[in-house]
């Protein structure tokens, strides 16, 4: 493994006894890079974060490689994994009331894991608890040692997560949803704050999200998931500006944003028909084909694979392909 | 005059000068409890087969002014109107017909349904609360149809559907009264992005082809201008601000507007570079 690489996922699986959730993922990311993994509801995006993290609920397990920081995690003992947990790799959750202990001050959570990981005295990782607070522009820093969880605003309690996340300068962060349950208001702020607090420690980002906007501003690549796999994956911009695969494509235009939307009321919203299938009955061949508008005979028998180079689509047909090349 | 301008007809639904308060918990043993005034002198209102908006900030008080046009919570001052008249002094023949012609459509479907109760028990919960006779299983194939689902639906439980179709069942058991007004508060923010547009449209379809008035709040102004056509801004309690969508976005006059404006992200504001300013 190289050490410019933060993370290196290579066909991850992660099932239980009846079910295959996440069905083979690759990609890598490049030291401080940064990608976004967007997908619907149920598509595997959390379950693929819990696997890299070694913290993947009862019952669920995980197969393939995931090599970081020299090792690879998925052979790592329990043991190991917690030691790395906050210190090389660490993570954000979606809802952090569930995730901070609602009888103890936020100070003495966030200061026992700089303690944990390095040699700092209880005085010294106090007052980098006060820095980090400060850095994420919270409010009274000192006073917020004291606070209850219950005591402060959900758009703070997100930001003391990314404090606590970024504590100990680790080489990759993963946040899944860190802003899904803010004010759009606060989401920015906070988003903001992440962004140059990731970018001050040059650390790597997975952003799962299913706000595309997010990851525009946020990411340098991105990957689409559905049902369990990635389905396209390339430079953001590009990505969105010129999808491949039809539901990335489906996803774009059912946005309402002031791109799509004529604000005399007349328009309407583009929309993907139908709903994700359930995992138990996943259809064949392409899993998108029952909501696809360009689906053929191949598409609901055949399972097509991510294609190579930059720009990358597992689709028979993929949008702009029929456009004639340049030849030289 | 265009057939739809309904800019000249009176309020179908309304409040006026209404103000809530709550007392918080005291602070000291004997201190009075302190006054939380969550809406302050607001006037709302929504007028036959219009769609109006409602956007704020949380906290902003928009949830509190949806339970006081329901009539689930009275006002400490003020007034509501349906139809003309005051539903807090206007008899009980005419409380009943406001219960039955305002519905609410919530945002997580999958909290607003029993789960132990088949989709088909919780479609007649309504008509039987509201005790209103008449043919229910024809009343109950139209509105399945008007929402887009078929009748196998109607044995089935809340947990074989996914979150964009509970809330069309949801949207469905508030048609079921047959209202005049519908009320949605933040209804697509718990789903999908590719399923929120499909509410999106059933939502505007209903209330073109229904006639239906609706009431569409969320924190988000690009969901709340898809939907609506004049929107009011609050902020603190207050309503800040009124005006079509497409103004608002343009030159947002009240503080509050302008941080909604610019809290929006798009695509391409993200691609761009500038997004989060
Ligand atoms: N603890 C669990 N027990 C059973 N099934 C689970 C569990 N956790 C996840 N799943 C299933 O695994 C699949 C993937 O779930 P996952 O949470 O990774 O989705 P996600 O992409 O993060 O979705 P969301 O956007 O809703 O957070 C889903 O079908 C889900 O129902
Ligand atoms: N029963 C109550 N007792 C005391 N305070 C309350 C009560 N209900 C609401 N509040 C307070 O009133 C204010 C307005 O709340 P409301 O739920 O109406 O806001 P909202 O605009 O709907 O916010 P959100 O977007 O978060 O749903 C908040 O400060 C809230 O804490
Ligand atoms: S493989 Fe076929 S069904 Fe799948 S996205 Fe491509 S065209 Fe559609
Ligand atoms: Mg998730
Ligand atoms: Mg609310």
């Amino acid at each position: 493994m190289s050490q410019e690489n933060a993370i290196e996922v290579r066909n991850l699986v992660v099932h239980n006894t009846a079910l295959t959730a996440v069905r083979g993922l690759d990609f890598t990311l490049p030291a401080g890079a940064r990608m976004g993994l967007v997908g619907e509801s149920g598509s595997g995006k959390t379950l693929t974060a819990l696997a890299l993290m070694g913290l993947l609920p009862m019952g669920w397990q995980a197969n393939g490689s995931v090599r970081h920081d020299g090792v690879d995690l998925i052979t790592q003992s329990d043991r190991a994994l917690s030691s790395r947990r906050g210190r090389t790799i660490s993570m954000v959750f979606q809802d952090p009331l569930s995730s901070l202990d609602p009888v103890r001050h936020i100070g003495q959570q966030v200061s026992s894991v700089i303690r944990r990981h390095t040699q700092a005295s209880k005085k010294e990782a106090e007052r980098r608890t006060v820095d980090l607070f400060r850095q994420m522009s919270l409010p009274r820093p000192e006073q917020l040692m004291r606070a209850y969880p219950h005591e402060i605003s959900g758009g703070q309690r997100q930001r003391i997560m990314i404090a606590m996340a970024l504590a100990c300068y680790p080489q990759l962060i993963i946040a899944d949803e860190p802003t899904t349950a803010l004010d759009v208001t606060v989401q920015k702020q906070v988003l903001r704050r992440l962004n140059t607090a990731v970018q001050e420690r040059g650390s790597a980002l997975i952003m799962i999200t299913h706000d595309l906007p997010i990851i525009a501003a946020m990411c340098d690549t991105v990957a689409v998931m559905y049902a369990g796999k990635i389905v396209e994956m390339g430079p953001v911009a590009e990505v969105f500006r010129n999808p491949r695969h039809h539901y990335t494509k489906g996803l774009l235009d059912s946005q309402p944003t002031m791109d799509n939307i004529a604000l005399d009321g007349s328009s309407r919203l583009a929309s993907i028909p139908g709903m994700v299938p359930p995992l138990h009955s996943l259809p064949a061949g392409c899993a998108f084909h029952p909501r696809c508008a360009a689906a053929t005979e191949q598409c609901m028998s055949e399972v097509p694979t991510l294609d190579d180079g930059p720009r990358r689509a597992a689709c028979w047909h993929p949008i702009g392909a029929t456009v004639p090349m340049e030849v030289a | 005059m265009a057939a739809n301008d309904t800019s000249l007809v009176p309020p179908l639904l309304e409040m006026r000068q209404v103000t809530q308060t709550y007392a918080l918990n005291r602070q000291s043993l004997l201190g009075a409890r302190p006054q939380l005034t969550v809406l302050d002198n607001i006037h709302f209102d929504v007028r036959p087969g219009e769609a109006v908006g409602l956007v704020g900030e949380s906290g902003s008080g928009k949830t509190t002014l949806t339970r006081i046009l329901t009539g689930m919570e009275k006002p400490r001052e003020g007034h509501v109107f349906y139809d003309g008249r005051d539903v807090w002094t206007g008899g009980a023949e005419h409380w009943r017909e406001f219960r039955r012609s305002v519905q609410v459509v919530m945002q997580n479907p999958r909290s607003s349904l029993d789960p132990r109760m088949r989709i088909g028990s919780s479609l007649l919960e309504p008509l039987r609360s509201l005790k209103i006779d008449g043919d229910h299983a024809a009343r109950v194939f139209e509105v399945l149809d008007q929402v887009g689902l078929t009748r196998q639906a109607l044995e089935r439980y809340p947990h074989e559907f996914s979150g964009g179709q509970l809330q069309r069942i949801a949207i469905a058991r508030a048609l079921m009264p047959g209202p005049k007004v519908l009320i949605a508060d933040e209804p697509v923010s718990a789903l999908d992005v590719s399923i929120q547009a499909q509410v999106l449209n059933l939502l505007k379809d209903l209330v073109n082809n229904l006639g239906l008035s609706l009431v569409f709040i969320a924190h988000d102004l690009s969901v709340v201008a898809y939907t609506t056509s004049r929107v009011s801004v609050m902020s603190a309690g207050r309503i800040v601000e009124v005006g079509k969508p497409m103004d608002l976005f343009v030159r947002p006059q009240a503080e509050a507007t302008q941080n909604l404006v610019g809290a929006i992200l798009t695509v391409e504001s993200g691609l761009a570079g500038n997004a989060l300013g």
